[in-house]
């Protein structure tokens, strides 16, 4: 799926961002990299952009550049915060808690 | 507070032992002279400027790269006692040093100090204590670079409970780290001791970073068609390959690349294959950050706090009814400020000027020199002041709302609008202001990243209804309408639909423009959404004096040198020997007729007859030049009734009595209609033209916004005229 589909409040992993060079370059840089915990918090009132918390930072895209990134849903996001199982044993520990309680 | 002073003592040696050993030759030749330079970079929003303005005092100036509208602001920090001053230099907010637009170059070049750039002795990096792995990959890049840095962990009072670790971060990059709160002065002292101490020795730090094999294998073939100039150390080739790897494609606007480096580059890329290069640096950049994550106590809830706050704000602010709401009241007072509070100001300016005029009439002997300095100069001097309220006004809630993090929000909330003309949320603050006038709503374009859509705004802000119009409409609708027909309200209704036929034309010369002329590259905009935080009264201030010093003294020159040619044109040649005593009208109307002025007005007349309007009125347009309403004391002097205002009821009996030679009225409705839509849509303002030279440094795009809506405004008001009378009006 991508996060253009994704639902207000959903706790996301980044697959892959596609699209052009210039905008996914950004994208990575600003820590988009594929395995990288992503919330979608919410959409502007009149539909687009839409608003993204990724490590701890509240990030705004167009829904049409949304739709080049892939993402998955975090296992065991339904459980609630803080003890999602880090899916590798580096950086998530440190950047994935709680995200999931401060959705919307 | 627990303040972390990271003690850089045992850095020393690292410092010293960093391969490549000298600082880079042209760096110390170029400062020898000069004292020590210190850059400040870092990303957007983490108090980079207030920590530049707290070390650099009052003596910041603000300045400009050569060629494009970026500011960079040299200051100037007193280390005393050492008895040497540093420069400091303010970078515009960067989240990585690779670039696509010469735009984006601007970071490289001043971190490196190429392209005619000073280079740094040493890089003051400004980092976000509570987004530290992002930030920490922008000193990642200037680490492998090898540019000598000092890294301030700044606002570090948001994370008081659990600062992430200075001395961790000063192991791992082997550079050293102050904690600070520039907000609240805190580590400041620190900070100056340590870049007292550094500026000497330049501490060059050192990161490991493994990046596959194959990726090492490229960035040696792009290092290796490094030209000469660019090559230092062999750590600092690396960097460069590593940047330019990342920058250079088919269809990057980058300048001066060399192009064996540009040939290496792209031939590196054809022969990845399926290999996705931005993938790799990128990725393995970060996961070395992530894996430091927990060394560095880099935990992201640490904002949690800050952030539960501006979400809970959010869930009001971004409101699909009460957001809006929020919105529309801010943008009322931010409307209802420029046009109204400002009123009073721009009255005493107005005032003064006039006061001034009076007693330099009565005092001083008659003569040209009098006239020049009363008229031309005391004149010109009030056309600039005059925009002073406003533009303090606009900055203080242009800056309000930039500290608060509302502007984001504002962009967030109309991007869905701005994104049909072309333009991003972040327009619409310089737009709306544009009702109110050119000038300042120009300047604030400043407030936007990207260079293409600074212009787009700036080139279309102008056709906005802006105060100075209304006096021309009101003199025009008074004179030629009836106040209604039956029970519909002419007059009013004319002024509303004067408004709105700016706003369309606005609208759509954007959405032209911004497909054609002002193409520009598709860059899909990226927002960051701060937490919210309170303003600080001292930068709103600074950024409010700073804008005004910069008009006054950059645009400021150029209306008073407008003021003072149009004046002459005006005044000359003068009129042989005037009849003793008082000027009468009669004379002035004379004096007027046979000037320079009257006679380029007669000289354009075939080009306004298709438009209805005869020399005067030409006359009077070529006034208007220096400001719009000036359009109605300049018609007061052509027809011989005195300097007037829109109010005065002689200039609009005058008007609606003038004839053609053959008898027929000069003014019909038809040509009011046609006159409004040309004062609608011409650039009759030398202000606004002086102020986009300023903003776009140079001629080439002042002249164009005066040819395109001349065009527009002579092609339109033709249609009005021609097709009104086809239709027998």
């Amino acid at each position: 799926m991508t996060l253009a589909h994704a639902r207000p409040g959903e706790r996301l992993i980044v697959e892959k961002v596609g699209g052009e060079r210039a905008f996914r370059r950004r994208l990575l840089e600003l820590g988009f990299v594929p395995g990288t915990p992503v919330e979608l918090v919410g959409v502007a009132p009149l539909g687009d952009p839409i608003e993204l918390l990724m490590r701890g930072c509240s990030l705004s895209i167009r829904r049409g550049e949304a739709l080049w990134v892939s993402v998955r849903r975090a296992a065991g996001a339904a459980e609630g915060c803080c003890d999602a199982p880090p899916p590798a044993p580096t950086l998530e520990a440190a950047v994935t808690p709680c995200g999931s309680c401060r959705r919307r | 507070m627990r303040i972390v002073q990271a003690a850089m003592s045992a850095l020393g040696a690292v410092d010293r032992s960093g391969a490549g050993g000298a600082t880079r030759p042209e760096a110390g030749e170029r400062r020898a002279a000069g004292r020590p330079l210190v850059i400040v970079v870092g990303n957007p929003n983490v108090g980079k400027t207030t920590l530049f303005n707290r070390l650099a005092g009052a003596r910041g100036r603000v300045g400009n790269y050569p060629g494009i509208t970026v500011e960079r602001r040299p200051g100037t920090l007193r280390l005393g006692g050492a008895g040497e001053d540093v420069e400091l230099l303010d970078l515009p907010g960067c989240y990585s040093l690779s670039a696509r637009s010469a735009e984006e170059q601007i970071a490289i070049n001043a971190v490196l100090g190429l392209a005619g750039n000073p280079a740094p002795t040493l890089a003051l990096v400004v980092v976000d204590a509570g987004q530290l792995i992002r930030n920490l990959y922008l000193v990642l890049q200037l680490v492998e670079l090898e540019v000598p840095l000092v890294i301030a962990l700044n606002m570090i009072d948001e994370v008081e409970d659990e600062p992430p670790s200075a001395a961790a971060i000063a192991r791992i990059f082997g550079v050293p780290v102050v904690p600070t709160s520039a907000r609240q002065g805190v580590g400041l002292d620190a900070l100056a001791a340590c870049l007292r101490e550094q500026v000497s020795r330049p501490p060059r730090g050192r990161v490991a970073i493994d990046y596959p094999p194959a990726l090492e294998r490229d960035l040696a073939r792009v290092a290796a068609a490094l030209p000469p100039a660019l090559r230092a150390s062999p750590g600092r080739d690396r960097g460069l390959a590593l940047w330019a790897l990342m920058s250079v494609d088919e269809h990057d606007e980058l300048r001066d690349v060399d192009p064996d480096l540009r040939a290496a580059c792209l031939a590196v890329r054809r022969d990845a294959g399926a290999r996705d290069l931005d993938d790799e640096v990128i990725a393995t950049r970060y996961a070395f950050l992530d894996r430091h994550a927990s060394v560095l106590h880099a935990r992201v809830d640490q904002h949690l706090r800050k952030r539960a706050a501006s979400e809970r704000i959010d869930r009001v602010l971004l409101h699909p009814v009460w957001g809006f709401a929020v919105f529309v009241l801010v943008m009322l007072v931010l409307f209802q400020a420029l046009f109204s509070w400002a009123n009073p100001a721009i009255t005493q300016v107005e005032r003064a000027t006039g006061w001034l005029q009076e007693q330099m009439a009565a005092h001083l002997p008659e003569g040209l020199l009098s006239d020049l300095l009363r008229e031309g100069v005391v004149g010109g001097v009030g056309n600039v002041v005059v925009f002073l309220p406003q533009i303090l006004l606009l900055f203080f809630f242009i800056s309000l709302l930039e500290d608060s993090g509302y502007m984001a929000r504002i962009a967030f909330l109309m991007d869905r609008i701005m994104k049909a003309l072309g333009l991003h949320g972040r327009a619409f603050v310089p737009m709306l202001s544009g009702f109110a006038c050119a000038v300042p709503a120009i300047l604030a374009t400043r407030t936007m990243e990207r260079q293409r859509d600074r212009l787009l705004t700036m080139m279309v802000i102008p056709l906005m209804t802006c105060s100075a119009r209304l006096p021309v409409y009101t003199l025009i609708i008074a004179a030629l309408f009836p106040p209604a027909v039956g029970w519909v309200p002419v007059q009013g209704l004319l002024m509303v639909a004067m408004y709105l036929f700016s706003i369309v034309v606005t609208l759509a010369a954007a959405a032209v423009l911004g497909r054609t002329v002002i193409r520009g590259e598709h860059a899909p905009p990226i927002l960051e959404l701060p937490p919210y935080r309170l303003p600080d009264p001292r930068s709103t201030l600074r950024m409010m004096l700073e804008r005004a010093g910069v008009f006054l003294r950059e645009a400021g020159t150029m209306i008073l040198v407008c003021t003072v040619v149009l004046w002459a044109l005006l005044s000359f040649p003068r009129p042989s020997m005037p009849p003793a005593g008082e000027p009468t009208e009669a004379a002035r109307q004379h004096a007027l007729a046979e000037s320079y002025g009257g006679r380029l007005g007669r000289a354009i007349e075939p080009a306004l007859a298709p438009l209805g309007f005869d020399w005067k009125i030409g006359v009077g347009i070529i006034g208007a030049f220096a400001a719009r309403e000036v359009f109605v004391s300049t018609l007061g002097l052509v027809y011989g009734v005195g300097e007037q205002d829109d109010e005065a009821i002689p200039l609009r009996q005058r008007i609606h009595e003038e004839r053609r030679p053959d008898g027929r009225p000069v003014y019909t409705p038809l040509v009011g209609l046609s006159l409004m839509v040309f004062f609608a849509l011409a650039c009759q303002c030398m202000s606004t033209l002086a102020v986009t030279r300023r903003e776009t440094h140079g001629w080439r795009w002042p002249a164009f916004m005066f040819v395109y809506m001349a065009a527009l405004a002579w092609a339109a008001s033709f249609l009005v005229y021609q097709g009104g009378r086809l239709l027998g009006l």
